[in-house]
């Protein structure tokens, strides 16, 4: 039983996608140790709402960031189909059914997603969010979870206040809060390329802040 | 290929030469390619001599320093939307100057790979290059020729704004006043005051022969020596001096230096006998020459925008630089300046409130606080401010701080524009902890002076260094009573803020060396502001505030009140009003040298002279921390 068992385990994960080893295959090689090495995609998904199980990506846009450089032709900007749609979001993001983007499906997006963010630290505001977002596409499809390294730009920015009795910090910055700090436009806000453009400017930003901190060492940072 | 981020970038470049000659398909395209840069304040982009990048930049946001470092002279300082880099583009070597981040920047760096075929496809592209290239300028299509794109050696003048630019042709006023030889001193004098002139010039046939001044009048008739009747001619003075009417801003201060005059005649070909075409006075060369308080608080009247007053900001540091490299007293530099910056910040709140739709609900004042407070804030440093507004009922409360939060949050944005860094700890006025009405300040500082522990000790001696900037100077005062009236029933709070000022660590070790920083980003730096500034501050703060005064905020000025105040301490608070101004002036020019707040100093670059100048006012920061400690007796509180 227990060999049978173990068999299926080993089947199962001997089936997963090309797409999905050659994903998996990447993080044989570890992180480079400097800072200026280390490739960070920063990301943003647009959701038809709040509810991880129900809701779903609507598009899902990335940018890579290496060396305090953002390169503009090495970005990532998808929209999925939707068969599910909860109107009260188009409020939100402005993202309409019919809206003439070209679109995919969420298998072709994740399939596009993992190849580019291959092993990157990945970098997003409230980072939890995305990440159970895309965990839960990939479960749809019998995919495990995501292997990269996760930053949230939230609770980084928090680390660069100065404690003070007067300053109670707030639980979470939203990202309207982040571009009003660190000054930048937001026209494109509440697309995911433009929300990712935000979180990495502020991103940038922040890990300018914080390097200069005594305490700062990219292991710490990555922990 | 398109998508959102490389539209935004098109966006931003289509405004700016070349790229305005481009369509917006090629831009697109272009734009697709290029890379967003992040650079923090000081960081290098290239190096003088460097190997060329395969791209070149545009500022999106920020600035960028140009300089030489043989002669460490300041080329240019490209702004929002200017190029520059573009050496690889033109010819293959390696860069001739140093690019420097001045500020936090975000560069767009334009692949020259990419950018080459549109500079055959598009005239105008390759024209504005080529003509930028020939003429050395930033962008040969502005009219005032400011910058230098690529420095080459016949160029190479410091220039930075206004700041420093001696060498830039003057602007002459081309509407002469003239008057013939036969015409009466009355009627000159009488045009002279029409048109708001200081100097009449005498012509006949055009050609100058003489020139009146405000001078000749008043030594020429006042005195009696001709009658108010007299001719142009008895009282003019000639021959006129005459002179090119192209020469730079050094060489018609040498001339009116050299000649003693205060107006220059500027003919066509520099001799009496061609025509004149302008005239030139020393007020002119001022205005010119930009860095003078007076024409500075006339711009930062007549600025609309917070970007108006970011540029006039670093025209301000541009003269501090003057006044200390001119070895100006401390006391009257700090005093321009700050009356400088506080005019700037009066009409960032103005701009601010102009903006608003409504009117404040109730009177309001806005203070600074912490250096800015105390008048000692020379270079860029944190913003500290907090808000006081009137009274008002208690269901009206939060609809009135919600307005003045609104208020703060704009002035505090403003003043970030201009170069006031938010201050990490929040003590800031959009923070509703620092934006209060009376009564609740009343409440706020009672309860620091009644239970001094730790936390009120320091709030209150970053707080009671308020000065107002902006507003309501009742509600300012009716708070100071209120403080004076508090301290003088709890005398034991002095106690506590006297143990809080004894705090600071000592800045030498036992043998009379410097004690430097031991970790972190300064390691092996010596901190000038918490070693030395801030025992003297704490000091300077407690003394004169158990004598109830609270008019003065300056340390050095409060450290000279108290040597009147107190003729037996008079030896040890005039050195320590010395000292202060001797370690701000040193906190100055490091900081003005490292383009940073001068808080960490290097000590290997010092002189062996400012070593021992630097501790000569740590022996006068230890007495008065001996004098401090006897005093408000903090010894039986720490037994």
């Amino acid at each position: 039983m227990m060999r049978f068992l173990k068999k299926m385990f080993r089947k199962e994960k001997r089936n997963y996608p090309d797409f999905w080893r050659a994903y998996v295959k990447e993080f044989e090689i570890g992180l480079p140790e400097s800072l200026e090495e280390i490739r960070f995609v920063v990301f943003d998904t647009e959701t038809t709402g709040l509810d991880i199980e129900k809701d779903r990506i609507l598009s899902i846009g990335a940018l890579s960031l290496q060396n305090n450089s953002i390169t503009v032709n090495q970005s990532f900007e998808v929209y999925l189909y939707q068969h599910f749609y909860h109107a009260k979001n188009i409020a939100v993001h402005g993202i309409l059914e019919k809206e003439s983007e070209p679109k995919i499906t969420e298998l072709e997006a994740i399939q596009l997603a993992l190849s580019f963010i291959g092993n990157s630290v990945l970098v997003a505001h409230h980072a939890g969010f995305d990440r159970a977002m895309i965990n839960a596409a990939l479960k749809r499809h019998g995919l495990p979870k995501l292997k990269n390294k996760f930053l949230d730009t939230s609770s980084l920015y928090k680390r660069t206040l100065i404690a003070s009795p007067l300053l109670e910090k707030q639980a979470h910055y939203s990202l309207d809060e982040m571009a009003e700090k660190f000054d930048i436009p937001t026209t494109d806000r509440h697309t995911a390329l433009g929300d990712a453009y935000i979180t990495a400017i502020a991103f940038l930003n922040i890990l300018g802040k914080l390097e200069v901190k005594p305490s700062f060492s990219v292991k710490e940072l990555l922990r | 290929m398109k998508n959102t981020i490389s539209a935004r970038v098109a966006d931003f470049l289509r405004v700016y030469p070349p790229f305005n000659e481009m369509h917006p398909k090629d831009l697109d395209t272009l734009s697709h390619e290029v890379s967003i840069l992040y650079k923090t304040k000081e960081s290098v982009i290239f190096e003088e001599d460097g190997q060329p990048h395969e791209h070149f930049y545009i500022v999106h946001k920020g600035a960028v320093v140009l300089r030489k470092n043989s002669t460490n002279a300041i080329i240019d300082l490209c702004d929002e939307g200017d190029i520059f880099g573009l050496r690889p583009l033109m010819a293959n070597e390696n860069y001739k100057l140093e690019a420097k981040a001045y500020e936090e920047s975000i560069l767009y760096a334009v692949p020259i790979a990419d950018f080459k075929p549109y500079t055959q496809k598009y005239e105008g592209v390759a024209n504005f290059l080529l003509e930028s290239f020939a003429s050395n300028t930033r962008n040969p299509y502005s009219n005032s020729y400011k910058g230098k794109l690529l420095g080459e050696s016949s160029a190479l003048q410091p220039q930075l704004d206004k700041g420093l630019l001696d060498l830039q042709h003057v602007n002459y006023s081309k509407k002469l006043v003239t008057s013939p030889k036969n015409a009466s001193v009355k009627s000159i004098a009488l045009a002279m005051t029409k048109k708001k002139v200081g100097a009449m010039l005498i012509v006949e046939n055009g050609l100058p022969q003489g020139i009146i001044t405000d001078k000749d009048i008043r030594n020429q008739i006042a005195t009696g020596i001709h009658p108010i009747t007299a001719e142009a001619k008895e009282i003019m003075t000639a021959p006129v001096i005459t002179y090119p009417k192209k020469m730079t801003i050094a060489q018609a201060q040498m001339a009116m230096m050299k000649n003693g005059i205060s107006h220059l005649c500027l003919t066509e070909d520099g001799t009496p006998n061609t025509a004149a075409v302008g005239m030139l006075s020393k007020h002119d060369v001022m205005l010119e020459l930009g860095n003078n308080p007076a024409v500075l608080m006339k711009a930062i009247k007549r600025a609309g925008k917070f970007k108006e007053i970011k540029t006039i900001r670093r025209r301000i540091t541009g003269l501090l630089k003057g006044y200390l490299d001119q070895n100006i007293p401390l006391t009257l530099t700090s005093k321009v300046i700050s009356e400088l910056n506080d005019a700037c910040i009066k009409k960032i709140i103005k701009i601010a409130l102009k903006d608003f739709e409504n009117q404040p609900p109730v009177k309001f004042a806005w203070l600074a606080m912490g250096s800015q407070g105390r008048s000692e804030q020379l270079l860029h440093t944190d913003q500290d401010n907090a808000l006081i507004f009137e009274n008002v009922p208690e269901n009206e409360l939060s609809k009135t701080r919600a307005y003045f939060l609104n208020l703060s949050k704009a002035v505090n944005k403003g003043l970030k524009i201009i170069g006031y860094e938010y201050c990490p700890a929040e003590m800031m006025a959009s923070n509703p902890e620092w934006c209060l009405s009376l009564s609740e300040w009343k409440d706020r500082v009672s309860h620091w002076i009644t239970n001094p522990g730790p936390e009120e000790v320091l709030l209150s001696s970053i707080f009671f260094d308020y000065s107002i900037s902006y507003g309501d100077v009742n509600l300012v005062d009716e708070l100071t009573a209120h403080i004076f009236k508090g301290t003088e029933k709890y005398p034991i709070f002095f106690t506590h803020l006297a143990s809080g000022a004894l705090q600071n660590p000592s800045p030498t070790g036992f043998f009379r060396s410097f004690l430097v920083e031991e970790d972190g980003a300064h390691k092996d730096f010596f901190d000038v502001k918490r070693r030395a500034l801030m025992p003297l501050i704490d000091g300077a703060r407690i003394l004169i505030l158990s004598h109830q005064i609270k008019s003065i905020n300056n340390t050095a000025l409060r450290f000279e009140r108290l040597a009147e105040l107190e003729p037996n301490n008079e030896a040890i608070f005039s050195a320590c009003s010395f000292a202060t101004k001797a370690l701000l002036k040193f906190r100055t020019k490091q900081g003005l040298l490292h383009n940073d707040s001068g808080r960490f100093i290097a000590l290997d670059t010092l002189t062996k002279e400012e070593k021992i100048k630097l501790k000569r006012t740590f022996k006068t920061i230890k007495e008065l921390q001996e004098l401090i400690k006897f005093r408000f007796k903090v010894t039986q509180m720490l037994g």
